[in-house]
């Protein structure tokens, strides 16, 4: 027990005020706006809207390979090319802007006590250039020859010649700059992420008081700052390659009897950059998600965290892991033994602090007071999905069990499982939790319940019995498949399987989209802190939130934040800025 | 990779030993209301916006790290023939440092609150850096007159690449030179003035050092510095 003197009433003399930027019309409050609240909503309205548009591609996709031959008008090329841009919208322009863009910007500065991010100005310039990087993306898919189809991965020499859709038209050299200017608008933003979590912080929240959630959007922001330059170079000189013929990337090559004027270059070059950027990314979308998730299984089990600091270290240790294992993804590349062996090794070990994390999680929930409600159902959906996607990537990480499942349908499954479904869920899990403070209402339980048990059962449903097809040995990224030999009449039903849940589920998501909007005004009054939260985004004078967050004086911070469930306390909870000692006797967990 | 990998260890040693700081062994969950000794823990006192520059530095570092490791990896390819580079790039090194050297001599006028020494280092220092500019531009053209294209060589790809995105970025520099220039003629806070001398300062030095860096390397010392290293360790 450590000597613990309770100082009720410091004042906020040392709180540094910062200069708030006021509005003055319509278009700069709603439009053209520097609060981080209302970027955060443009962001995650324009990534859901685009989110939109990657299902329907899915959609599409799952129509083909369920019933093969059936629909006229999706030729291969434009299977190819609804995978590809499904792929990229999903892990780029939906995870990543609405974890990063949408949580971080909403959260950040109301969960650390700050009135606004630290560059407002940037911020705002961040979601315009993030908007902008969308409307090149859905450009392309009215230019001439239609968007690129070369694959989310966009390898080449591939990706840039004749055969692949996009490759000599538009479609690549918008695709690639619209990813260039999201990893501009992207910088913009994560400066001011981390950046407000290190000055922004009120007085009191030290950097082992702040709720996990900001560990885990910090360090994927800064997990994100390093990897995506890798990203932006491989743009750029792919970008060269296509447009003024240079040969970074691209070998000597004979395309259609004419050799090209290309030389000499280096594709396996590109598959470093892009998986450089490419592993981070995974965790870039995966931690936001384990921080949230942890505060979720807190707060709707009523009980502190388990192991706040193995948490926190755990979300370094894989930020700092996850650069060291990219090339996991080039077994088949024909790289050196010895690399693959170095990469296994580290795959391997990036799962011990993962596991750690699920331990973690599991412990908070024991003996718990757990509360069943929407929120705690996605989170205890991610933590079995999770674990499910992640064994899977056991198997992959281990070059000799790779190498024959490479390329199969079982890679679409554990991808889809551990980096689609289960951020998805805490995503759902989130909206689902802080939607009451956004609009003041709560969302619709019924249909919440609805969208859950759909979304949670119909993923397994559409997921699982890929694994199945991947062993059995079924390629994927092919549009057609009818007359292989190992496409056997179960693995047909199947396939028309999957693809029905895949609309049973996407219909879900509508419901989903129908409740977010009717309960905006229709739901039932929230009040300031419906989940009698600890984290000081509940604790604000107004729901919403108004400009500036705390009303006239910053909340000082005087615990951290999982005081559930306290013993001697009135509540069973104790929010952050609430000053005193209740538990003399509490033990450390 | 290994030039970004090294890159990316300083940056890591660099957060390991902030990490080191900031109390990561505390016991949060007994630590109630001791709020008021934290003080030291909320926040660096440096100016808000140094962290961030510093921040976007290390990203920009980054870029840079990673066209490097692309640089030699390409290199190690058979069809690399390794252009000759125009004397003109001594003298646009030349005038670069003179550019930072300008810089420091506002920060340093600034500090001491001599508005005209800022007035004339910022003047100074935005005339060098639009020099360096042209100086590039002329050294690309004395290349392509040469007929070493973009596209007839990856080193000349390479050269023309890395050279044109320092450019840029020098370029963008300008924007934040210009409004201070502005702010410094039109009566701006000398404490306000003094941040963003000495934001464009860093900044400069920085893009200095990035310079000398991709100097070395397109002039191929980097190249034989690496061979040198890796025969002491074999």
């Amino acid at each position: 027990m450590v000597d613990v003197t309770p100082a009720d009433a410091v004042p906020p003399a040392e709180v540094g005020e910062v200069e708030l930027y006021h509005p003055h019309s319509w278009w700069t409050k709603y439009v053209f706006s520097q609060d981080a609240k209302v970027i955060a909503v443009q962001y995650s309205a324009t990534a859901t809207a685009i989110g939109l548009v990657a299902l329907v591609l899915s959609w599409l996709m799952r129509l083909q390979l369920g019933f093969p031959g059936t629909f006229d008008f999706i030729t291969p090329e434009a299977y190819y090319q609804f995978i590809t841009m499904h792929g990229m919208i999903m892990v780029i322009y939906l995870l990543t802007a609405l974890f990063l863009g949408g949580f971080g910007n909403y959260l950040i500065p109301l969960m650390v006590g700050a009135r606004d991010m630290v560059f407002p100005y940037v911020n705002m310039l961040s979601y315009w250039v993030y908007l902008l990087a969308v409307l090149v993306l859905v450009s392309s898919f009215f230019a001439p020859g239609g968007p690129t189809g070369a694959g989310w991965t966009l390898y080449p020499p591939q990706a840039i010649m004749t055969g692949t859709p996009g490759g000599q038209d538009w479609g690549i050299i918008l695709m690639l700059s619209s990813l260039i200017l999201f990893i501009i608008g992207f910088t913009m933003g994560g400066l001011n992420y981390v950046v407000t979590v290190l000055q922004g912080r009120t007085r009191g929240m030290t950097l082992m008081r702040l709720p996990l959630t900001v560990w885990g959007i910090f360090t994927a922001t800064v997990m994100a700052l390093l990897a995506f330059p890798a990203l932006f170079v491989a743009c750029v000189m792919m970008l060269l390659d296509r447009a003024l013929g240079t040969s970074f990337f691209m070998p000597a090559i004979v395309e259609m009897g004419q050799q090209l004027q290309h030389n000499g270059g280096s594709p396996i070059l590109f598959q470093h950059l892009f998986w450089f950027f490419g592993h981070p990314e995974v965790y870039i979308v995966a931690l936001p998600a384990f921080g949230i998730v942890s505060d979720l299984i807190s707060t709707h089990a009523r009980k502190n965290i388990f192991g706040y600091r193995m948490m926190v270290w755990a979300i370094i240790a894989i930020g700092a892991l996850s650069f060291v294992v990219w090339a996991h993804h080039m077994y088949v590349s024909g790289m050196h033994p010895y690399f693959g062996f170095f990469f296994a090794t580290t795959t391997l070990i990036i799962a011990v602090p993962t596991a750690i994390k699920v331990y973690n999680w599991v412990l908070t929930l024991w003996r718990g007071d757990i509360h069943l409600t929407i929120p705690m159902l996605f989170a205890l959906a991610f933590i079995v999905t999770f674990v499910n996607g992640g064994l899977t990537g056991l198997f992959l990480g281990n070059v000799v069990v790779d190498v024959p499942l490479s390329d199969t349908m079982f890679v679409v499954a554990h991808f889809h499982m551990v980096m689609g479904v289960a951020p998805i869920l805490v995503i759902f899990g989130a909206i689902y939790h802080w939607y009451p403070k956004v609009t003041g209402r709560m969302l619709d339980e019924t249909l919440g319940k609805f969208h859950f048990w759909v979304t949670f059962l119909g993923a397994y449903l559409i997921f699982f019995p890929m694994h199945y097809l991947g062993l059995m040995g079924i390629p994927r990224r092919y549009a057609e498949l009818t007359d292989m030999t190992i496409m056997t009449e179960s693995a047909h039903h199947l396939n028309s399987f999957i693809s029905i849940m895949a609309f049973i589920v996407g219909f879900a998501q509508m419901v989903f989209l129908f409740n977010l909007i009717w309960s905006i005004r229709h739901g039932r009054e929230a009040g300031g802190n419906p989940w009698r939260a600890t984290t000081l985004e509940w604790q604000t004078p107004q729901t919403p939130p108004a400009h500036g967050n705390f009303g006239k004086e910053l909340p000082i911070v005087y615990r951290w934040a999982y005081d559930y469930s306290v013993p001697g306390a009135k509540e069973d909870f104790i929010p952050q800025n609430v000053p005193g000692d209740f538990a003399p006797s509490k033990e450390p967990s | 990779m290994s030039v970004i990998l090294v890159f990316l260890l300083v940056i890591a040693g660099f957060a390991g030993w902030w990490l080191s700081h900031q109390r990561l062994t505390a016991k949060p969950w007994l630590e109630q209301g001791l709020a008021g000794d934290f003080v030291g823990f909320d926040r660096s006192a440096l100016p808000t916006a140094k962290i961030g520059l510093g921040v976007f530095l290390a990203v920009v570092g980054c870029l840079f790290s990673l066209f490097t490791s692309a640089y030699f990896m390409r290199m190690g390819l058979p069809d690399w023939q390794p252009l000759p580079l125009p004397r003109l790039l001594w003298l646009n090194t030349g005038v670069l440092v003179l550019s930072s050297v300008a810089l420091q001599c506002a920060v340093i006028a600034a500090r001491k609150g001599q508005i005209d020494n800022v007035r004339l280092g910022l003047a100074t220092a935005g005339l060098t850096t639009l020099a360096f500019l042209v100086g590039q531009l002329m050294a690309w053209r004395q290349l392509t007159a040469d007929g070493y294209l973009l596209a007839s060589n990856p080193a000349n790809s390479f050269f023309y690449l890395i050279t044109g995105m320092h450019g840029l970025h020098i370029l963008g520099g300008l924007v934040g030179l210009g409004r201070t220039s502005i702010g410094a003629w039109n009566g701006a806070r000398p404490q306000r003035l003094r941040l963003s001398v000495e934001l464009c300062a860093m900044y400069w030095h920085f893009l200095l050092f990035v310079w000398l860096c991709i100097f070395a390397l397109l002039a191929g010392w980097a190249a034989t510095f690496i061979d040198i290293c890796r025969q002491l360790l074999t």
